[in-house]
């Protein structure tokens, strides 16, 4: 983490002119396809379109129907919902596994191995199979014994947001334990000892030394989950389709069912332009949050 | 599970010493409260993804007599052979041609500019690793319908090559930040001697930086590799005729078709993963060291 400032400032590094073209195939590629749609949706959230035919200008008319819209709103506040909801419940968890599976026994490298399997599927497996498995008759409740789990999950409204928010958690707890499983592994043992011998318990360990040194790790691992949040689209999809009624359809599916389905692409593009926004305005208050210098050194006096 | 709990804990006072491991990490008493925690994620990591694997061995009548959760009387493949019936070799071959397609153009393009932006001076690059920098922040689903204009005027609709395009351009700015943060690693002192030596920033970017950066381009090639062949969006909205169809689209399709199959279903779920799974087995420490390599740096 640190030893990048101090080779990048060395003196003598690096040539200017040829090496520029080195960037050029990546920032083609990025201008074309990534840069230039960004622009391209804004263009189009003013503009009347069905997705075949031609493209007439509208003026500022998405953007007054799409503020006046209520499926935009309960958009918006979904979005909201699932995004603070997961990261509450699935920093702690990755945080206290990815501790866990930094730790050198047999058995927790076992585990891991176990826990990292939902990273390997595809959110359209996972949400197939998840449909299965909550079904009241023939999944988990029947095989569990369990009544309490046969509810009707995907058909009732508040019911199916939290499935989702629990699929989701079940799909990338996995990807954030790894990365605060590396994080935990580079902090320096020397504290350790030395909380140890000052008689720091485990907890007390853990609050003081594994928390605070793990700051980067879990702006970097917020960031991922929060901005990650805005496109849970696949897995939302498949599972209830932004149903039942329009219980989690949230922004990206709002805008997918808008464009893709109603052939509305101006307004869906204005509903697009608010997820970039909203993604853009997430990253840099994390960034902001997280301090400008984001490789400093957090092993100062060391 | 309880057993291993319990043979644990009957070797703790053994291990009360302090006992430095490999990784360093110590083992002081044993943390029980840390390990149930543990076996209890086990299960709610492992209970579905048993019911998928049980599941698509069953017949019908199994499915629907058995309990959910006991394993299948009389286990079958019918599931699977109806599956690949369905044309699945010809989705996994999609797959993995939109896969590779993706991954050596967007492995050589970011690797190259990476070592531009830690090795070079001046505005332009800056400017360039600025905006990979903001790039992260893009949801691709955002640009999704500008995206699919573009390539309806490329008349590349309904291609793989239109699902490749777009995939690549996505793949950069995080390959870029994670092999830049590699190449700044490199000591300044081995660019001077290759330098000394007479080689070209050319002959350094492939003779020095390329084999220094292997964990990173792992790292990149497995994060992007998952996230293409998974991806759902894309081919979604670009593709349309069912001979194109990836991996990802056929189970969706498939799962429509057949929804009164779940054993059918299921077996898709489980052909679909396999070759990742394989992978996994196959590579699973490089795959999971490659992926921790790159994001706690």
């Amino acid at each position: 983490m640190s030893a990048g400032t101090t080779a990048a400032a060395g003196p003598g590094k690096g040539r200017t002119g040829p090496l520029a073209w080195l960037a050029i195939p990546a920032l083609v590629f990025f201008l074309a396809f990534a840069v230039l749609p960004l622009l391209g949706v804004l263009l189009l959230s003013f503009t009347t379109w069905d997705g075949i035919g031609a493209i007439s200008m509208a003026g500022l008319a998405n953007w007054f129907g799409i503020f006046t819209d209520p499926l935009m709103y309960n958009a918006l506040w979904l979005t909201l919902i699932i995004m603070v909801v997961s990261w509450l419940v699935q920093t702690p968890i990755s945080l206290l596994l990815g501790t866990f599976t930094a730790g050198n026994q047999k058995y927790r490298a076992l585990l891991a191995v176990l826990y990292f399997l939902p990273l390997l599927l595809s959110s359209a497996a996972i949400a197939i199979a998840y449909k299965a498995l909550l079904d009241p008759n023939f999944g988990l409740a029947e095989g569990l014994g369990l009544p309490v789990l046969a509810q009707d999950w995907l058909g009732r409204p508040e019911l199916a947001l939290f499935v989702v928010i629990f699929v989701i958690a079940w799909q990338f707890v996995p990807f954030h334990t790894l990365i605060y499983q590396g994080g935990v592994r580079q902090i320096p043992k020397s504290l350790y000892e030395a909380a140890e011998i000052d008689g720091a318990g485990r907890v007390k360990q853990f609050f003081f030394i594994t928390l605070p040194q793990l700051k980067y790790t879990i702006i970097t691992s917020s960031t991922l989950m929060v901005v990650g949040s805005l496109t849970y689209f696949d897995l939302v999809f498949v599972l209830t389709g932004g149903g039942p009624g329009n219980s989690t359809r949230i922004l990206a599916l709002d805008m997918y069912l808008k464009g893709f389905k109603a052939n509305l692409m101006g307004p869906a593009s204005a509903v697009a332009v608010i997820l970039v926004a909203i993604g853009l305005a997430l990253a840099l208050l994390l960034q902001r949050i997280g301090g400008k210098d984001n490789s400093g050194s957090q092993l100062e006096g060391l | 599970m309880a057993t291993v709990i319990t043979k644990r804990a009957a070797a703790a006072p053994a291990s009360n010493v302090r006992v430095r491991g490999r990784a360093g990490v110590r083992l002081r008493r044993l943390n029980l409260p840390a390990g149930a925690a543990g076996w209890l994620w086990l299960a709610v990591i492992i209970i579905p993804i048993y019911y998928v694997a049980i599941t698509s061995l069953k017949t019908q009548a199994g499915y629907f007599g058995q309990n959910p959760l006991a394993l299948p009387k009389t286990p079958t493949l019918d599931n699977y052979r109806m599956v690949l019936a369905s044309d699945f070799a010809r989705y996994f071959l999609n797959s993995a041609l939109i896969t590779a397609g993706t991954l050596v153009p967007s492995l050589a393009f970011s690797f190259m500019a990476s070592f531009a932006i830690v090795r070079g001076r001046g505005r332009f690059l800056k400017a360039v690793n600025g905006l990979f920098l903001m790039g992260l922040a893009i949801p691709l689903q955002a640009v999704i319908i500008p995206i699919y204009l573009m390539i309806i005027r490329m008349h590349l609709y309904d291609s793989l090559l239109a699902i490749i395009l777009p995939s690549i351009a996505f793949a950069i700015p995080l390959s870029v930040l994670i092999m830049a943060n590699f190449i700044r690693d490199v000591p300044n002192e081995l660019f001077e001697s290759m330098r000394l030596d007479g080689c070209s920033e050319w002959q350094t970017l492939w003779r020095l930086a390329l084999p220094l950066t292997k964990p990173a381009i792992v790292t990149v090639a497995i994060y992007n590799g998952l996230g293409v062949w998974n991806g759902f969006l894309l081919p979604l909205i670009l593709t349309q005729s069912p001979e194109l169809r990836v991996l990802p689209l056929a189970l969706w399709t498939f799962q429509g078709e057949y929804s009164v199959n779940i054993p059918a279903v299921l077996a898709s779920v489980v052909l679909t993963t396999l070759p990742i799974l394989v992978l996994y087995v196959v590579g699973r420490r490089q795959l999971l060291s490659g992926l921790t390599a790159g994001f706690s740096k």
